[in-house]
């Protein structure tokens, strides 16, 4: 199996108009994975899939992830001269540079046909984390990313243009934001999200015809807690 | 079909158009018990999590908190003892006995055999749990598993117990492949139903016993050699058809090798520590980094994708579910049958829908 250089390697004089980076690990595993650009993406995804040396035949794993702006705070230091004539002194000058954020989309690729055991990472990065999240699919190339695509695009918000059926997996469709963004804030009260079973409560306050208070409502022009006596099912049990 | 609908095992719901007695179009609606695991995960420590992935798929936490455990390991360069690898093994294949045989007990559930089956595999699921209490103090949620080795070390006694019911568990698969595998209405309503090519399976990340129901050799215990597996000597059962028939043969197989695994385990298993003693549990900080870790769990690939930027909370925590991607060909397989059809191919998919909605 070769390295990930050289797979890089081979990978820019195959497509000499992409551009195709190495991302490093920090980490104490070796998973280092290759950087891709939204226009070449799945063309060299084909590639890779087809390829007798790679044969990267199974996408196991899409994963979406977030990387917000981030403030990088730079300090350089500035000798400014003495207007009185001494020593010229060294001062700290702070400025404060902000990082754009952007959405991540990472593919784990391996292979069953030569059985490999260390996975091939792609990423593909959207330009911003606002207007501009859109990435191409690779769902035409490996179908199991089908499910994982629609799961990003519905955690994370990331469109992916090509995708054959791009809807919400798990949240539901009436769902406004995307909860596993970092900087996503949850609602206090959960019982008041809209949800599908909304036009259910509608539906059965229309049903009853009392003005009972048997959904949590009190009746106009009555003060909550006492009984009315015209809802007969409030009343207190009679003792024997 | 669903949410609540009896043969769905659980809250999953399908769209199904039909022409006639015919599906035409199956779309697949998921989400009814998604509480956003991996969000609660990243807000939590490393340690913290390891219980939580017992609620992924509750029938097989052993093996959710070993995939677990393998990618914080890799995260962290640590490493695990012999004894806690063959423990883990034990474990593993216990829970693959617990849910191969229940998932048998299911699909003829939803074969229309109301219970028989299912019942004669819960008794012997009943002693395994039995096992799994007296050794974690829980039954299902077991929590055994941790970064660098496993909780406790179990005593000779447990260990003899386990080997007694091992050793009687061949007698119990005979028992239910006499009832079972050469039923008539078994064979009737299952063979050729639901076929999925090797092509279309690999395309589709299918992975597990249905993946090997259609042929292609791909076992991660094999292939990967995770854990202690190359040392023990057991074979990879292959389907020919890819259809239900296979897929239910393929689990009674893959019972029997992990009888083989089970009882070459309990002959090797050395003395010695249970713990990395470099293993820091609580305030547990990797460095930067990331790490993907997979298992072959009863179900198929189980992954958990790790990002670290150092701080004692996961950045990124991401399950790969092998129940959710198994479920990606289920339009293809039941196009053309009929909706009892779709309910036992579903049956034979086996999914849990912890896991699919997380």
């Amino acid at each position: 199996m070769e390295s990930l250089e050289q797979l890089r390697d081979r990978l820019l004089t195959r497509f000499p108009a992409a551009k195709v980076e190495l991302v490093l690990n920090p980490g104490a595993s070796p998973e280092h994975s290759l950087l891709l650009e939204a226009a070449s993406a799945r063309e060299i995804a084909l590639f890779l899939r087809d390829d007798p040396f790679v044969k990267l035949d199974y996408c196991s794993n899409v994963t979406g992830l977030d990387w917000p702006d981030k403030e990088i705070i730079e300090t350089k230091k500035v000798s400014v001269p003495d207007p009185a004539g001494g020593p010229a002194k060294v001062v700290e000058e702070k400025t404060k540079r902000l990082q754009p954020g952007y959405l991540e989309a990472v593919y784990h690729l391996y292979s069953m046909a030569l059985k490999s055991t260390a996975p091939v990472i792609l990423r593909l990065r959207t330009v911003n984390r606002s207007d501009q999240v859109t990435l191409p699919s690779l769902t035409p190339v490996w179908r199991s990313a089908d499910f994982q695509e629609r799961e990003i695009y519905d955690l994370y918000g990331i469109i992916f243009e090509g995708h054959p059926d791009l809807r919400r997996l798990l949240m539901w469709d009436g769902f406004k934001d995307h909860p596993m963004r970092k900087d996503y804030v949850a609602p206090d009260d959960f019982e008041w999200e809209p949800t599908p079973h909304g036009v259910v409560h509608e539906r059965a306050k229309a049903h009853y015809p009392l003005p009972g208070d048997r959904l949590g409502q009190t009746p106009a022009g009555q003060q909550p807690g006492t009984v009315s006596p015209a809802n007969p099912t409030t009343q207190p049990e009679a003792k024997p | 079909m669903g949410p609540q609908h009896p043969s769905t095992h659980g809250v999953f719901r399908m769209i199904v158009t039909l022409d006639g007695e015919r599906i035409v179009k199956l779309k697949p609606v998921f989400g009814y018990l998604h509480r956003n695991h991996e969000k609660i995960a990243e807000s939590t420590s490393y340690l913290a999590s390891m219980p939580y992935t017992d609620r992924l798929d509750y029938l097989c936490s052993m093996t959710n908190n070993w995939a677990y455990a393998l990618a914080v390991e890799k995260l962290g360069g640590l490493t695990v003892p012999d004894r806690a690898q063959y423990l883990r093994v034990i474990m593993a294949e216990l829970t693959r006995l617990v849910n191969h045989s229940c998932l048998v007990g299911f699909l003829f559930n939803d074969l229309g055999t109301s219970f028989t089956p299912l019942l004669y595999a819960f008794r012997e699921r009943e002693k395994i749990l039995d096992l799994f209490e007296a050794l974690s103090g829980s039954r299902m949620m077991c929590n055994y598993q941790r970064f660098g080795g496993c909780r406790v070390d179990p005593s000779p006694e447990w260990l003899a117990a386990a080997k007694a019911l091992v050793d009687n568990f061949p007698r119990f698969l005979d028992e239910y492949e006499t009832m079972l595998t050469g039923n008539e209405i078994m064979l009737a309503r299952t063979q050729g139903v639901g076929r999925l090519s090797a092509a279309d399976a690999i395309n589709a990340g299918i992975t597990g016993p249905i993946l090997r129901a259609s042929g292609v050799d791909y076992d991660l215990r094999k292939v990967d050699g995770t854990g202690f597996y190359p040392r023990f000597d057991f074979r990879v059962p292959l389907g020919a058809h890819g259809d239900t028939y296979d897929r239910y043969m393929m689990r009674i197989l893959e019972m029997r090798e992990s009888v083989k695994i089970l009882q070459q385990a309990f002959r090797d298993l050395p003395a010695g520590p249970i713990m990395d003693p470099k293993a820091k549990l609580r305030g547990f900080r990797p460095k930067a980094g990331e790490a993907y870790g997979r298992l072959e769990g009863p179900k198929g690939e189980l992954g958990f994708y790790l990002v670290s930027d150092g701080s004692p909370n996961p950045y990124r925590y991401r399950v790969r579910p092998p129940s959710l991607i198994n479920l990606t060909l289920l339009e293809d397989m039941c196009l053309g049958h009929t909706i009892a059809d779709s309910v036992v191919i579903l049956g034979s998919i086996d999914i849990v829908l912890g896991e699919v909605d997380r």
